[in-house]
């Protein structure tokens, strides 16, 4: 039984260069439920941060447009003194860099209570530095009385990223945004994060957005996956279509230029061209289309907007049906897409 | 006779501290490497961050003092005087892991490609401007931009001019560290398939040094497993994917995000017995001081470390 946790509505968030406005995040409508983790994947400028900021009211001098109804509550434009009831409590974000994302004056233990502090207002604070320690033991780290009283410098990047974590879940937020959790952290200890995440979404029904740019993340971590490029949703579906039936081009394109720790192809797959900057980005037609040049022209739709192929399953424009890659033939390439 | 061979190297940087500010102790970044790469061949040098791969590679390119230990290149020992080295270092060159910190803004594209031509070759203008655009065609770049400024290119633009200003002595040995990791993955892949190419165009030996399992894994033919500055597992690509010996090995093996979701509870099981072994057996594994033995061969090209029977 799935229930609505998030609904975004034609969002956009416009940054002034100049004297215009670029739209960083342009027309992207997506729903999370409770207990789900929704994956967004794309390349370093994509807009997928920039979604994830303006879901969180973090962006300072940004036009936003469009609705974000966090339980059926509109917080795109609500007061910051609302937003600031909300934040930190009701939904909360885990931060990138965990070396600069701390305050390295300040005690871990003073760090995590500060949350706490602001929200659970009757709370002695004998009773604040034991949620604090319990808070530490959950997210792992060992001596977690030892630790309160550590600062951030003291403690590894592993050690720091599960600080933050413990920030973030410090009052059971009913929505986390996870950006780009673990791509600062070693192999191992990513595997250590992603579990503790995975654990505490079970234990609090929490739905999770969980951006990454790695797609291996994705597929370990995501029930649905929305795949983001120049600011706009090119493909959502479920974690299982989209890894075994990808349509959109960017989508294929990027799964076939990760190197495969299977055994297989000899080439990776290069997108040609770069993702256009904000303020040269094509407003018309299919943003992808001048990455795909082999492609023929009149294949992409006027002003494409997002189709359902199948329930669940969207995919933005037409020129799928018509894609291949520049080294196979077009025959073998329309897998069944009708 | 082999191309590069590393007999037991060590790096150790001093701890200064207390009266006089003597040594008190040692890091020991790198203890007791060794290990040899035939030419034409890459080899991957794998680890988390803190297990000594980049020391390991800088020290072979002189950029750290070597504590003890051989690095001998086509024969001559690197480690000698650096006079007498002089002529081998155009041999070797490298490729820096961040494209945005390891070129120059000041300078124009022209001179930091040329800055390692002018150091060991004598051309005039004509002939370095000719030979730069000669190398920039080479990494895809256009011969234009040479008078631009490296603020002009993309993240993965700026890791060719690396590699072209690597590439620009016709070296033999490269030390790719990290080359990839900075950047996007579709970018990745056109610097990972471009550093292909020019290896058979070129036959370029690598040195590649990595924490993406993954991007080892398609690049490699042979692999060594680093671990708090000593080897833990060596082998061929099958020898460490298919047949890892090492319970480290295992776990790094075991963290690489799988691609197909469909695999998940499998993955998810997997990784749970390999956390398990490791708890149980890590005496079997590591020494008091939580190192790894010195290395035992399973097979004719792979080894491991593991305590010494008997």
């Amino acid at each position: 039984m799935s229930e609505k946790l998030l609904e975004i509505k034609n969002l956009k968030t416009s940054f002034r260069i100049k004297d215009d406005y670029y739209a960083a995040v342009d027309d992207v409508t997506l729903t999370l439920n409770k207990n789900e983790v929704l994956g967004i994947v794309g390349e370093s400028g994509s807009g997928k941060s920039a979604l994830a900021f303006s879901v969180m009211g973090l962006h300072n001098r940004a036009k936003i447009e469009g609705n974000i109804l966090f339980k059926d509550q509109d917080i795109a434009n609500i007061s910051p003194a609302k937003l600031n009831k909300l934040r930190g409590d009701d939904m909360a974000m885990i931060f990138q860099d965990p070396l600069t994302a701390l305050n390295p004056l300040m005690i871990v233990g003073d760090q995590i209570s500060e949350t706490l502090l602001l929200h659970k207002k009757n709370m002695s604070q004998k009773q604040r530095k034991d949620r604090v320690i319990s808070l530490l033991d959950q997210v792992g780290i060992p001596y977690p009385e030892h630790v309160y009283n550590q600062f951030p410098h003291e403690l590894s990047g592993g050690m720091r990223q599960r600080v933050i974590i413990a920030i973030a879940i410090a009052n059971q937020p009913e929505l986390l945004i996870a950006d780009e959790p673990t791509t600062a952290l070693d192999v191992t200890i990513q595997a250590q994060i992603l579990d503790l995440i995975k654990d505490l979404k079970d234990d609090m029904n929490t739905g999770i957005i969980l951006i990454t740019h790695d797609l291996g993340v994705v597929a370990e971590m995501a029930d649905r996956v929305a795949v983001m490029y120049a600011g706009q949703i090119v493909e959502i579906a479920d974690v299982h279509t989209l890894f075994e039936n990808p349509l959109h081009p960017y989508t294929r394109s990027l799964l076939n230029s990760v190197p495969n720790t299977q055994e297989g192809q000899d080439k990776l797959h290069v997108i040609q061209g770069i993702v256009p900057s904000l303020s040269k980005l094509p407003r018309e037609g299919c943003r992808f289309a001048a990455r795909m040049p082999w492609i023929d022209e009149s294949v992409h739709e006027e002003n494409p907007v997002l189709h359902e192929i199948k329930p669940g399953h969207f995919v933005r424009c037409t020129c799928h049906k018509h894609f291949y890659f520049p080294d196979e033939s077009k025959e073998d390439s329309n897998h069944g897409v009708s | 006779m082999g191309f590069l061979e590393v007999e037991d190297l060590k790096v150790y940087f001093p701890i200064k501290g207390g009266l006089f500010n003597r040594t008190l102790g040692n890091i020991k970044a790198v203890d007791g490497v060794s290990f040899s790469i035939e030419q034409g061949k890459t080899y991957g040098l794998v680890g988390e961050s803190g297990s000594g791969k980049t020391t390991t590679g800088r020290a072979i390119i002189g950029l750290n003092d070597i504590t003890s230990g051989k690095v001998l290149f086509e024969g001559k020992d690197l480690t000698s005087k650096k006079s007498k080295t002089a002529s081998v270092r155009k041999d070797i060159q490298m490729i820096f892991q961040d494209p945005y910190s390891s070129l120059n803004p000041k300078k124009r594209v022209l001179d930091i490609v040329a800055e390692p031509i002018r150091n060991f070759e004598k051309l005039s203008k004509q002939e370095e401007k000719k030979r730069v655009q000669e190398l920039l065609e080479m990494v895809g770049l256009s011969p234009e931009s040479i008078l631009k400024y490296p603020h002009e290119f993309s993240g993965g633009q700026r890791q060719r001019i690396g590699v072209a200003r690597a590439i620009a002595l016709k070296p033999k040995l490269i030390i790719a560290d990290e080359p990839v990791s900075a950047l996007d993955v579709s970018v990745q892949a056109q610097v990972l398939n471009f550093m292909q190419d020019i290896q058979k165009e070129l036959n370029l030996t690598y040195l590649f040094i990595s924490h993406d399992l993954g991007v080892v894994k398609h690049m490699c033919d042979e692999i060594g497993i680093m671990y708090k500055g000593r080897y833990v597992e060596q082998g061929t690509k099958q020898d460490i994917f298919e047949n890892p010996q090492h319970i480290y090995t295992k776990r790094l093996v075991a963290a690489i995000p799988d691609i197909d979701p469909r695999h998940r509870a499998e993955q998810k099981q997997f990784r749970e017995d390999v956390q398990r072994e490791y708890e149980q057996s890590y005496n079997d594994y590591f020494d008091s001081e939580g190192l790894a033995y010195g290395l035992q061969s399973v097979s004719d090209t792979h080894l491991v470390a593991l305590p010494e029977k008997g």
